[in-house]
């Protein structure tokens, strides 16, 4: 039983990886990024390219795929989210196709394959990276048995979590930042510049991705497409979470991957899963603002 | 180009006589070349496997086009991009069959591709060939499928882990769709004739790549042995979180009908090593023709690391046995290929390769791998001869009782 509990925190905690940098978007700017997923490949295969070509170790790549998802995510806000706000169809439609530019830029390798040259690393293929041994021999303690790796992703979700809580509740930024989800136009007549705290809250979402995408890269297939279901399993948690609401994403995350495992051990992974979109829909049904809302006004 | 020709054409002869030309047109073509589909997917999750497929059959008819062609004729390519998507595939084999009206298809990788092209290449008449190991039940006469049916995978497979591995729980596990369900169909049978028995039978969603739960049960099932017949991108996860649940290969080796050289590269030999697969290729196939078909491949492919698989070399071999076909048919419609295709022969890197004259299924040697360390393998287990295809060894299908002849399929014995 208590390995079952201890999968389902280990699921819970990669959903809240993905779901946190989700969620602060779309709670504080009402974007809906669908290019979240490719974020998160972009955090990947940046492991796998400082691995190759720096000589990086997984750890190295943390920070490393946090600047330059960071770097990204200023850069989409600027040339393309920053021209959508308040037209929410429109930022779905418009991050979808930069979700797509993305994946083809790795797929093509930034287009240099056209011309015949090749990246180590990048294209179509699938990339393996080097776990460090410290995160790769599982601890057995009697019946039980520790993945070192599963603990890992765990901690660092719990330790983002609490970094993201520090961020928004206790720095003037993130004053600004609640101040703008509450009231936009009302921020603004404060006097806080809502544009620059806009990029900068996407482009720490975008970080966040990034880091998602190295604790990804160490035991999922690196892909050019790895991003795109993960994008929906967080907005499952959003939704279910609440929009806006950092406790709840961290509430959802747990609650969904506690279903996900119970059920996976009781059935299957795929009764489980279909159990998963139930508890989503009737969640949906039942508390349309999410479990955990204080948005309202 | 080809269209502007058209387009030009037209133009020169004028509207109704247009319409003549683009009539005959395909048999003053004839005389110098002859149009075949090549339909893989070029984009999608699924080109990592099938540019290889791609890229070898538009190998092996560049090597025949050298050569000089077919009687004379050269082979015209029309590449096409299935875009890992079953719907585009049946667009795409569509275009190819009735705007192109070539000669023959090349393509699919996936049941579900095939299975879109099907419909579309049996009630055109036209000619598929399918160059993938795959679940078998078919019986189609508008298919000749080059790949590994059921009993070319299992029927040496599974009496060989079980006497000489001494395994006697399976555990099939598979991803959730046609072909992992019916290859677990047959390896049951084969499982229980040969005395042992299995333990669990699971699926996992395709792609899917979250495997905690799985290993877990596969740790608490008692099993000594895996039946995979997982695919695609979940292969790298599921063999990742066996290590990472301290599962030894060395203990409950993961057996599977799947993992090809290509995942156990992306993987990373380490976590691989132990571990077996049963194919009728494999890049370690120790033969100077194949020693010479890698070496053409990595120099047509410019990628001194390219590997080779089953598949692949299947797609490579299908080109040389249809050429064959069309060497002696009597015409190059596609029913007259089809049954020119019987009973032809190719020495493949693998070696002799026979289309079946009752089921249009590809006769071929069956082999067995261990991987090692550095993510190449050693063959442990090889036929000394071909072994005939039976793609309904799920039904009970045996070399002396074939359900699948000239006739079509035997609807009464299933």
């Amino acid at each position: 039983m208590l390995d079952t509990i201890l999968i389902g925190l280990s699921l819970g905690s990669i959903l809240l990886l993905v779901a946190l940098g989700l969620s602060i978007i779309y709670g504080s700017m009402g974007v809906i990024n669908m290019a979240h997923g490719e974020l998160v490949m972009i955090g990947a295969y940046s492991t796998v390219l400082a691995q190759i070509h720096l000589g990086l170790s997984l750890f190295a790549a943390i920070p490393l795929a946090f600047v330059v998802c960071f770097a990204l995510g200023l850069l989409i806000e600027k040339l393309v989210v920053r021209r959508l706000y308040g037209r929410l169809f429109d930022t779905l439609l418009a991050t979808w196709g930069v979700a797509i530019l993305l994946q083809q830029a790795i797929r093509l390798e930034f287009g240099l394959s056209f011309f015949g040259i090749h990246i180590e690393g990048l294209g179509p293929g699938l990339q393996s990276v080097k776990v460090p041994e410290l995160l790769s021999e599982p601890i057995i303690i009697g019946e039980f048995l520790i993945q070192p790796y599963r603990t890992f992703i765990i901690v660092v979700s719990v330790l983002l979590a609490i970094i993201t809580w520090l961020l928004m509740y206790k720095t003037r930024m993130g004053q600004q930042i609640r101040a703008i989800m509450r009231n936009k136009d009302m921020a603004a007549a404060c006097g806080i510049n809502v544009r620059k705290v806009n990029a900068l809250t996407f482009a720490y979402g975008a970080g966040l991705a990034g880091i998602a995408g190295v604790m990804m890269s160490g035991f999922k297939t690196v892909m050019p497409d790895m991003g795109s279901s993960m994008v929906i399993d967080g907005f499952l948690v959003v939704v279910v979470g609440g929009v806006g609401s950092l406790v709840g994403t961290i509430v959802a995350s747990g609650l969904l991957g506690q279903v996900n495992g119970i059920f996976a051990a009781l059935s299957n992974d795929i009764i489980a899963r279909a159990i998963v979109f139930g508890v989503v829909i009737a969640v949906i049904i039942w508390r349309p603002q999410g479990l955990l809302n204080y948005k309202g006004r | 180009m080809r269209f502007t020709d058209r387009i030009s054409r037209k133009l020169k002869l004028g509207a109704l006589l247009g319409a003549v030309s683009l009539l005959t047109s395909g048999l003053t073509h004839a005389a110098e070349e002859i149009e075949v589909g090549v339909l893989f997917s070029q984009t999608g999750g699924l080109s990592i496997v099938e540019k290889s497929l791609a890229s070898a059959t538009l190998m092996a008819i560049d090597e025949i086009n050298a050569k000089g062609g077919v009687n004379g004729m050269m082979i015209k390519p029309l590449v096409e991009d299935g875009a890992s998507d079953p719907k585009t595939f049946n667009e795409k084999v569509s275009k190819l069959v009735i705007r192109d009206r070539v000669a023959t298809v090349f393509g699919g990788y996936t049941s579900a591709s095939r299975k879109a092209m099907l419909p579309v290449v049996e009630k055109r008449k036209s000619l598929l060939f399918y160059p993938t190991f795959y679940e078998g039940f078919e019986c189609s006469k508008n298919v000749v499928y080059t790949g590994a049916a059921p009993n070319q995978q299992l029927n040496n497979y599974i009496p060989w882990l079980i006497k000489n591995l001494g395994k006697k729980k399976f555990f099939i596990v598979g991803s959730n769709y046609l072909y992992p369900k019916e290859m677990a169909k047959v390896a049951k049978t084969l499982i229980e004739e040969n005395g042992a028995e299995w333990v669990g039978d699971e699926y996992l969603a395709l792609g899917h790549s979250e495997w905690s739960s799985m290993v877990k049960k596969i740790r608490d099932s008692g099993a000594d042995i895996v039946l995979s017949n997982v695919v695609g991108g979940s292969i790298i996860s599921f063999y990742r979180e066996y290590a990472n649940q301290g599962i030894s290969q060395k203990d409950i080796p993961i057996a599977s009908t799947v993992t090809s050289e290509i995942e156990v590269a992306a993987m990373g030999g380490k976590f691989a090593a132990g571990s077996y697969t049963s194919f009728p290729y494999f890049q370690a196939v120790d033969t100077e023709a194949n020693k010479a078909f890698i070496d053409r491949y990595r120099a047509y492919t410019k990628d001194e690391t390219a590997v080779t698989h089953h598949a692949m070399e299947s797609a490579y071999s299908g080109v040389y046995l249809w050429a064959k076909a069309v060497a002696k048919a009597e015409g190059i419609k596609p029913n007259q290929i089809m049954e020119a295709t019987k009973g032809v022969s190719f020495d493949a890197p693998s070696g002799a390769m026979t289309v079946s004259a009752d089921n249009l299924h590809t006769s071929m040697t069956p082999r067995i791998v261990q991987w090692n360390e550095d993510a190449r393998g050693t063959i442990v287990d090889e036929f000394d001869a071909p072994i005939n295809p039976l793609p309904y060894a799920a039904y009970g299908e045996t070399a002396g009782n074939l359900f699948c002849s000239e006739s079509g399929v035997d609807s009464s014995k299933l």
